[in-house]
């Protein structure tokens, strides 16, 4: 059987550009800041798991091997994820799962971009074979889901303001926009109908570290630790004949399989708060339904009433989102270590009252890679 | 390290390696895919957990690896991962994830096409990209300094470095899937000219298209599907730095390491198939792991025969394993290197059930 994992400590740098930092720098200053989080210190850490995606951003292959002496990962082993835009939580479930199988009982994971190095429109493009991007893939199928479930077209513009105001409450945001308004968004020039250019995620720098350990790692540790109840991963073709890339089968199947895993039965009443990874506005309706918190054609009315807001009835992306950093292959964990924080009670300023439950989520490739991980506050949480 | 359950390899395959495999990545994975559930008796559906390793910096184009997903299958939808590492990494993540008891079986595959690129153009990415990546220091630069090494230090010559390729290219003959097989003298070998002194062409690997693939499964399942489950009774893998001046560049320290963790390091296997992608890795290996007489090394022909990178690594579990399951091999060890000069490695141990 499978033993619990918690989260100890968790780790961020400033989404900002970085241009002061290497890339070392960058990966070691979450780390270092996680290991303080956990009470803990290098010599503590059994395993390394880094992520990252897409590999050809900063033009380094492999970068565990480069980036392995940063994260002090000498004479360890160190695994490396890669599964497109969910990378950063499916590199928190891999750590997990390192934990759980009792075979290292103290991992380090971290996950990070740094796109002033690259050039994200052409590595998420296709590179040399060219292609629309990623806001061009995902707004025909927004166009879709605003077809389908009627929401009116300020449901996007809502989910950006926010997305930006709670961004203004978190000091490790990239973008601080305190008086966006729905009028300026509607107005910013329009990249992919529908989409604004404040619809958009931004392009950003950072890195983001966990350290996990076993329920005895924990005792010993003294952390306040964020128990990780239950994660999945389900894939599917980008592409076929007859396919629903709006509401989309492995997006559900992921979920049903977190929530009974978790012994969820409820989602809407049962979870506090989620991180869901948002990178165009209107993910967030879509992702509510997506992901069962919301029955189908009913999720912009979570938006619409202030259901998602800080301190509504199911807050969404308390952080400020992806919608307000954006270091690609970190913005999964960081939705996992966001949720990490919530339930363990360090998140600051943007503290979601009561948090127990906690979703980070995230989402990749053509919306066909998906990553979702539940933290408790309690080992054996209450569900009733 | 403490093992929960048991794991064993119930199916392989590989395809041959290919100097250029003019067919999409996908259709060599697929052969793999098709040729492991044709040995047992499950349905691709039934798998519960599937793993791939490949890179894009070989194919050229980024989330390259999410086109490889066809071949594995993923309508209904799936329950899977990549790493971005070869294929012995990915089955280390697969043997963690059925550690955890609540699933049966793990299906692992790992694909690399080097014939499209120039790999003195891609390999240099893997150092670090501010110092080292802009000189063009790649794997077979470091390799000549690490040889180099072992010359000044006493510990081999050119004509150690001969043997191996010798014998490997040999030994070979008896592989269908290798692609450099010959009966070359060291004489001969040792005649040749100089690549990147004082390794011969001949030292380095071939450029090579192919995938490999193997079925995991836990327990009484492993028993069910396979009359001869191969057990892996340990995996472990180190790091050592990028920086050469900062490591022995004559000694494996973190294979030793693996070693001792999973009780190996007195050197008593049958069978030890080594990711020797130049031929002086192969002494450096053989010293740090105590291999005597009593193991044969790399009966295959190893990477000097055939080098499909990031499949690499897989097909040396897959021949070490094929030599446990034939009943040649009591014990085998499958070791894998990633980087450059054995800068990561991971070795796996593998016994049948006698």
């Amino acid at each position: 059987m499978a033993r619990a994992a918690a989260v100890l400590g968790t780790g961020q740098t400033n989404y900002t550009k970085r241009n002061e930092v290497t890339l070392d720098a960058l990966v070691r200053e979450a780390a270092l800041n996680a290991l303080e989080d956990a009470n803990a210190d290098w010599s503590k850490i059994d395993a390394i798991v880094l992520g990252t995606a897409p590999d050809a951003l900063e033009g380094v292959m492999m970068p565990e091997l480069s980036l392995g002496h940063a994260l002090g990962a000498i004479n360890k082993p160190i695994h490396r994820v890669h599964t497109a835009g969910s990378v950063g939580a499916a590199t928190s479930i891999t750590a997990c799962t390192l934990v759980e199988s009792g075979m290292y009982d103290t991992v380090l994971t971290v996950a990070y971009e740094k796109q002033s190095e690259g050039n994200a429109m052409w590595a998420l493009s296709g590179g040399k074979s060219g292609g629309q991007g990623a806001g061009g893939t995902f707004a025909p199928w927004i166009r879709d889901y605003i077809a389908r479930s009627e929401a009116p077209e300020y449901i996007g513009w809502m989910v950006a303001v926010k997305d930006r105001k709670n961004a203004v409450l978190n000091p490790r945001a990239h973008l601080k926009l305190p008086d966006i308004t729905i009028e300026t968004v509607k107005e910013s020039v329009m990249l992919w109908d529908p989409l604004h250019f404040l619809e958009s995620c931004p392009s950003s720098d950072g890195a983001a570290a966990m350290v996990l350990g076993s329920e005895d790692v924990v005792k010993a540790s003294g952390a306040t630790p964020a128990w990780v109840l239950a994660h999945a991963k389900r894939t599917e073709f980008g592409s076929f004949p007859g396919r629903d890339p709006v509401r989309v089968q492995a997006g559900i199947d992921c979920a049903k399989a977190l929530y009974a895993k978790a012994g969820i039965t409820n989602p809407r009443e049962q979870i506090d708060c989620a991180e869901l990874y948002v990178p165009f506005s209107w993910y967030e309706p879509m992702w509510l339904e997506g992901h069962l918190i919301a029955e189908e054609g009913e999720g912009w009315k979570m938006t619409e009433g202030g259901d998602t807001e800080l301190h509504g009835s199911f807050p969404v992306n308390m952080s400020g989102g992806v919608l307000s950093s954006n270091p690609i292959g970190a913005s999964g964990m960081i939705r996992c270590l966001e949720a990490a924080r919530q339930v363990s009670g360090k998140a600051d300023a943007h503290q979601v009252d009561d948090a127990k439950i906690a979703l980070g989520h995230a989402y990749g490739g053509a919306a066909q890679y998906f990553a979702m991980w539940l933290c408790s506050s309690e080992l054996n949480p209450d569900l009733s | 390290m403490q093992l929960n359950e048991d794991i064993a390899i119930v199916a392989m395959s590989q395809t041959p390696s290919h100097r250029r495999y003019n067919d999409s990545e996908v259709s060599l994975i697929m052969d793999c895919v098709n040729d492991v559930l044709s040995q047992v008796d499950i349905d691709r559906h039934d798998i519960d957990f599937t793993i791939a390793g490949s890179a894009d910096y070989l194919s050229g184009m980024p989330f390259a690896f999410v086109a490889n997903i066809d071949a594995v299958g993923a309508w209904p939808p799936v329950y899977e991962s990549h790493v971005e590492m070869d294929g012995a990494f990915a089955m280390f993540e697969a043997f963690v994830r059925l550690q955890m008891g609540d699933i049966d079986t793990a299906f692992v595959s790992a694909s690399g096409k080097s014939s499209p690129g120039n790999p003195r153009h891609v390999f240099p990415l893997q150092g670090d990209p501010y110092y080292s990546a802009p000189l063009g220091l790649d794997s077979v630069t470091m390799a000549g300094l690490q040889a180099q090494a072992l010359i000044d230090a006493g510990k081999a010559t050119e004509e150690d470095f001969a043997q191996v390729v010798s014998r490997s290219r040999r030994s070979a003959l008896d592989n269908p899937n290798a692609q450099v097989a010959k009966d070359v003298s060291v004489d001969e070998l040792l005649a040749k000219p100089y690549h990147t002194a004082p390794l011969r062409n001949h030292d380095l690997p071939p450029i090579s298209d192919g995938a490999a693939a193997v079925l995991l499964a836990r327990g009484d399942k492993a028993r069910e599907l396979c009359e001869n489950p191969v057990w892996i009774t340990g995996i472990d893998h180190r790091l050592e730095s990028h920086h050469a001046g900062l490591r022995d560049l004559t000694t494996s320290v973190s294979t030793r390491a693996c070693a001792e963790h999973l009780g190996v390091a007195d050197g008593s296997l049958d069978v030890a198939e080594l990711c020797v992608n130049y031929s002086p890795e192969e002494i450096i290996l053989a010293e740090s792991l105590n291999l005597g007489d009593n193991t044969v090394i790399n009966p295959s022909g190893g990477p000097l025969a055939a080098h499909p990178v990031i499949a690499t690594g897989l097909i040396r579990v897959i021949e070490a394993a094929t030599r446990v399951r034939d009943g040649e091999a009591g014990k085998a060890l499958a070791h894998c290197s990633s980087g450059a000069a054995l800068q990561q490695n991971l070795i796996a141990v593998l016994e049948g059930d006698a």
